[in-house]
């Protein structure tokens, strides 16, 4: 069997997925056994201009990290989209938006004016903004354009799989080399690399009656390590969370943060957070409510922190 | 031509939907800008309806129960007031104006209190004018074009 062509980009995305592919550590020799590299811009040499070459369907497999967040992350959507059999979004922002799309609550000039303007780092008597084009004396200079919305890979184009996390975990990434290279994929569209369960079946935490009356945060009060996070009145993202990824958080001492987005049968993966939550304030009283609500500082940034691209409404309204 | 809102209405069959059904009984004159869709207890309502609601272009979206204590299945309108209180939070985090989503307590004999509260909100809504959420969503086939 001719070897297999293999390609992992990454569009707005902060590196991690690679790295996390490098951590499949020594296996990452049996990837080159059995797949040649063709793109791979984190740790090879090909060009944009090498994959324009290619005819169309020459890549076996990409695995596409990253959101959609200006012109050029959606130009190698597209470009990848036609030169690859199989399109795998990787990781939470390609799947979801993941923490780029945070910047959905916002709009580009009020990007801009943070970055450019007003943080405190920032030296710029002028004002200057980037500009999509530039005229210099050798001609003129273009940047991609930068968007007002950050979107998951699947609004651009179609896509094949999901491998959800922030990053998948290594074991869950050699799993889906396996599958690819053994040609033992699931039907198009699905969630690959991860559980069709939910955290809270995958979580070894002693679990019971769940009745809070307050919220409390890590940064201020110390769990117990062995109770579940919701029952000590932790914001707990488990209940509407893919499993798959061992649970490395609540092992670590930390509430689940929702990374592997929503269980199968969830559309919204804040929306159900919200559901679950709501769900087991122990109160009655529509002022008692509302007091305890007050106690959850940020909903939107804590249910749906790795999903407001990807979610119903996809960004704040503009 | 003047904007009509529409409003996705969540009605418990309990008590809301058959309040409704007396307003209209009743012959009662009101707005006619509430699409009424009707769930077995407002405990049925999950957030993502509210969200998808206006996601797919809603202006408002209006959550009727059985008032506190006269829930048929005894605590279902419990759950969504703690539901809809913290979804509020979310739609506010969204941009979504707080007159756009409403969770009322209508009883089976409050066919006037119905009237009155679609009444209220269409006016709330009008003023408001569209919600526009289904340009930023529907934009995915706009941003693939």
């Amino acid at each position: 069997m001719a070897k297999l062509k293999l390609a992992s980009y990454w569009a707005a995305a902060c590196g991690g997925c690679d790295t996390a592919i490098l951590d499949i550590h020594e296996k990452i020799l049996d990837l080159a056994a059995a797949a040649d590299i063709v793109l791979w811009p984190i740790a090879t040499d090909f060009k944009y201009a090498d994959v324009d070459a290619m005819p169309d369907g020459h890549i076996d497999v990409t695995l596409f990290h990253g959101a959609i967040r200006n012109s050029e992350n959606k130009h190698l959507a597209k470009l990848l989209r036609a030169k690859s059999k199989t399109l795998v979004a990787f990781g939470s922002c390609a799947h979801l938006g993941g923490i780029p799309a945070l910047a959905n609550l916002f709009n580009k000039a009020q990007v801009f004016d943070r970055v450019y303007r007003k943080s405190p780092s920032t030296d710029n008597p002028q004002g200057v903004e980037p500009q999509p084009t530039t005229a210099v004396p050798e001609g003129k200079l273009t940047i991609p354009e930068f968007y007002d919305t950050v979107r998951p890979l699947d609004h651009v184009v179609d896509v094949d799989y999901y491998v959800p996390g922030c990053p998948p975990t290594p074991k869950q990434i050699w799993n889906v080399v396996t599958a690819i290279v053994g040609g033992q994929l699931p039907p198009r569209g699905s969630v690959v690399g991860a559980s069709d369960k939910t955290q809270c079946d995958e979580c070894q935490r002693k679990k019971n009656d769940k009745k809070v009356l307050g919220f409390k945060r890590i940064a201020t009060t110390a769990p117990d390590p062995d109770t579940c996070f919701l029952e000590q009145g932790f914001i707990c993202m488990g209940p509407v969370t893919r499993g798959g990824c061992d649970t490395r958080c609540q092992l670590s001492g930390v509430a689940c943060r929702g990374c592997y987005g929503p269980p199968p049968g969830v559309i919204d993966q804040g929306a159900k957070a919200i559901s679950a939550i709501a769900s087991i304030i122990e109160a009655k009283d529509e002022a008692e409510v509302e007091r305890i609500m007050e106690e959850i500082p940020d909903p939107l940034r804590s249910f749906n922190r790795f999903g407001i691209g990807g979610s119903l409404l996809v960004r704040k309204a503009l | 031509m003047t904007f009509e809102p529409k409003i996705v209405g969540i009605l418990c069959n309990w008590c809301s939907y058959t309040g409704a059904d007396l307003a209209g009984t009743a012959r009662i004159k009101y707005a006619p800008n509430v699409r009424v869709i009707r769930v077995m207890c407002s405990g049925r309502v999950d957030p993502q309806f509210v969200l998808k609601a206006f996601a797919d272009g809603a202006d408002g979206v209006l959550v009727a129960g059985c008032h506190p204590g006269d829930c048929h299945y005894i605590e279902g309108n419990y759950k969504a007031m703690r539901r809809m209180a913290l979804l509020k939070r979310l739609l506010a985090d969204y941009g979504i104006e707080p007159e756009r989503f409403r969770l009322e307590w209508v009883s089976a004999s409050e066919g006037e209190r119905w009237a009155s509260v679609v009444n209220g909100m269409t006016e709330e809504v009008r003023r408001l004018g569209p919600a526009r959420l289904r340009e930023q969503t529907r934009g995915k086939s706009a941003f693939v074009a």
